[in-house]
């Protein structure tokens, strides 16, 4: 009996011992994992930009935490969900992973959403649009920074009723994020006096958006919405400049478009549609001086807001380990980013909420006519700003479980 | 089928020193299998396993029947919805999650092959390649797919209710019973005198309906079977991963397991397999590379196709002069 008193405390007394060794840094070292797509169609908005951005972070940070060095990593998901999650499985068993960062394409980030939270590491979204992700699938283990689909909505729909684009025409790509970008989009419109005049769902990845144009043409709807993504998009977008459809006084809103897809274009096809986005190179004094060192690494391409929430939310993960003094407990680490008030030089001021919802105003701009440009990337004339508080969506419609 | 008068399939006495060779590698293959998880990483080597499965399955068509479909990743998507759908929404358990996706795979594999073992050649494969884009479609837009964001962390849950499968090395076991299981199913098939009704059937059809077979009945058992095991392959994949999406069901992934089957060796009991380590190895190791992987990929097609046409087994067993 004694003895196992005696054990029992030798085994307390190991534990307290072993503590401060456990609350320290996994490997000796802080690695980050980008993963997000190096190739294919998101490879510009997201790609090595990305990678860019969080080494920016960690040379802005001082390249060490504690004394510990942070290293950057990044592989390519392909976009397939598969793809994605395989490599973050090797990544968090074998190779020391301690954080994944940025993560493009919904389905490829809600994989990584449930094997960060299995694992309990930290990931930090930025190029994925799902507000799923601070929303039913929200997760203790997750920071969702630069955007959602929600804001995007909520923000092209809400400020463009109030600036007078009161009838919508939607073109939607038939397929499961096409339509709920248009739901979203419709209830936005309509909540704020708008009203939607029709819609017309094309499939996904067509060449020929004639006929569906035409439809929008005939509708005189003073806005149409375009709720498809990528290639739909840049399709849309030049054929309608063919049809002459922004030519004959309507608009084109964007609800997923980013710079890259504007400069990709050309503000002859582009001038005048109108988008939200929590980023523009030309905010301010402190974003037009980081994506001038960026554009230099970049061969003079600009960030995108996606760029700008890498190095963002990278730079906030590390201030959470410096206060932290460990980076073994994921659940902590984001625990700790979410209490501390977050500041930097792009997104300003701002907090993230409980959902892991990270809160920023959002900017909704509409696309210079080429005479307005004064130089390479300059494309958006600021219209309005949303504020943080309602630019996201409230915390309780997102049916978060953490929300009690 | 034995039922019906027609002939008795001969038995075909293989000499048994050339069975030698093959029972060598069966039992090389599971000492392998034994290894693997400990040298490499088991949520690797289980996904080499489940692809090497799927073109296993492929290969008895293509190899054995000599019909090419260009449509299995209906068969391996289905499974893997089946299989995501049955462990999340209905609860149901590893054991039964994955027999319902076969038994989906397998259903799906009657309708498919009676309607496309009517043609032969590009209409065969067109006609496979027609249905499963059908089907992708339908998998795009029907909700408990969930289209783009595909299924996602499926539960792996307990084998039987005590073996834990969400230790990777625990389901690793499971998996790696059951693609020998497949495997020596396939195996077995391939040489029994099925097998070898179905072996006449691609040398010489006419010869083979003059001999009183019934090969439409022949090709049909053929085409459900390799649907069912690849639907065994997908539901187990799907498990281990804890996803099922639209990648599974799309018509790359029915591509991949030509290639797969091709690059290994068609017709061979090994080929597949090493051809599924080669090809997931690829895209697992350079993944770094991006678009350079497909590169890669296409480069390898080409040169297999000009330099080895037999694949890396079957020039290996040229060379022996022994199947293998």
């Amino acid at each position: 009996m004694r003895r196992s008193w005696l054990f029992a405390a030798a085994a307390l007394a190991g534990t307290l011992l072993t503590l401060p060794a456990a609350a320290d840094f996994t490997g000796g070292k802080v690695r980050i994992g980008v993963l997000n797509d190096q190739s294919s169609l998101y490879a510009d908005i997201t790609g090595q930009g990305s990678v860019v951005a969080a080494r920016m972070a960690v040379e802005d940070w001082g390249g060490k935490v504690k004394g510990v060095p942070i290293e950057v990593v990044f592989a390519d998901h392909q976009n397939k969900p598969d793809v994605g999650s395989n490599i973050a499985r090797q990544w968090y068993d074998t190779e020391g992973v301690d954080a994944i960062v940025d993560v493009p394409t919904s389905s490829v980030a809600l994989a990584i959403n449930e094997i960060t939270r299995e694992k309990n590491k930290v990931f930090l979204v930025s190029g994925a649009a799902t507000s799923d992700l601070t929303g039913p699938k929200c997760s203790p283990n997750t920071v969702h920074w630069t955007y959602d689909t929600w804001a995007l909505a909520n923000g092209t729909g809400s400020a463009i009723v109030q600036t007078g684009g009161d009838s919508w025409f939607f073109l939607t790509a038939d397929y499961a994020f096409g339509h709920a970008l248009e739901r979203d989009t419709e209830a936005v419109v309509l909540k704020s006096g708008g009203k939607v005049l029709g819609k017309v769902r094309h499939p996904l990845n067509t060449p020929d958006f004639s006929s569906y144009l035409l439809q929008a043409q005939a509708s005189r709807a003073k806005i149409i919405g375009l709720a498809n993504a990528g290639g739909d998009t840049i399709n849309s977008i030049k054929q309608a400049a063919e049809f002459g459809i922004v030519a004959g006084g309507q608009n084109l809103a964007g609800l997923l478009v980013f710079i890259t897809d504007v400069h990709g274009l050309g503000l002859q096809t582009a001038q005048g549609l109108i988008l939200t986005e929590s980023f523009y190179w030309d905010l301010n004094d402190s974003t037009r001086a980081w994506s001038k060192r960026f554009a230099e690494r970049m061969n003079g391409r600009m960030p995108t807001m996606v760029h700008a929430g890498v190095y963002a939310a990278v730079l906030h993960y590390l201030k959470a380990l410096d206060a932290l003094g460990s980076d073994a407990d994921g659940r902590a680490v984001v625990a700790k980013m979410k209490e501390m008030p977050t500041d930097d030089p792009l997104f300003g001021k701002g907090e993230i909420r409980v959902d892991g919802r990270k809160l920023h105003p959002m900017y909704l701009f509409e696309v210079k006519k080429p005479a307005e440009s004064k130089g390479p990337w300059d494309y958006y004339k600021l219209k309005a700003t949303i504020p943080a508080d309602k630019a996201f969506r409230p915390l309780a419609e997102g049916n978060c479980p953490l929300v009690k | 089928m034995a039922a019906r008068s027609e002939p008795a399939p001969i038995a075909v006495a293989v000499p048994s020193d050339v069975l030698r060779h093959q029972k060598l590698g069966i039992v090389l293959l599971a000492a392998l299998l034994l290894v693997a998880p400990f040298v490499f990483y088991p949520v690797f080597v289980m996904k080499v396993l489940c692809f090497a499965l799927f073109a296993c399955a492929f290969n008895l068509l293509i190899g054995y029947v000599g019909l090419l479909s260009f449509g299995h990743a209906a068969f391996f998507g289905t499974a893997s919805y089946a299989a995501g759908h049955a462990a999340k929404v209905w609860g149901l358990p590893f054991e039964l999650a994955v027999p319902f996706a076969t038994l989906c795979s397998a259903g799906l594999g009657l309708v498919f092959g009676w309607l496309a073992i009517r043609r032969q050649g590009i209409y065969f494969a067109m006609i496979t390649l027609a249905l499963a884009q059908m089907l992708y479609f339908f998998y795009l837009q029907a909700p408990f797919t969930g289209g783009e964001d595909g299924i996602q962390a499926i539960p792996r849950g307990k084998l039987f209710g005590i073996l834990d499968l969400s230790n990777d090395l625990v389901i690793y076991w499971v998996v790696a019973a059951i693609f020998m299981g497949g495997f020596l199913l396939i195996y077995r098939t391939i040489h029994s005198p099925f097998g070898q009704v179905l072996k006449a059937i691609r040398e010489n059809e006419a010869r083979a309906i003059s001999l009183g077979y019934d090969t439409d009945r022949y090709k049909l058992v053929a085409f459900t079977l390799s649907a069912a095991l690849s639907g065994l392959a997908g539901g187990t994949k799907a498990i281990v991963f804890q996803l099922a999406s639209l990648t599974d069901v799309h018509w790359t992934m029915s591509g991949e397991v030509v290639l797969m089957a091709l690059v290994g060796g068609l017709g061979t009991v090994f080929g597949p397999v090493l051809g599924a380590a080669v090809i997931v190895s690829l895209q697992n190791y350079l993944a770094g590379l991006g678009h350079w992987v497909t590169i890669v990929q296409g480069l390898i097609f080409v040169a297999c196709v000009l330099a080895f046409r037999r694949g890396i087994v079957g020039e290996l067993a040229h060379l022996l002069k022994k199947p293998l």
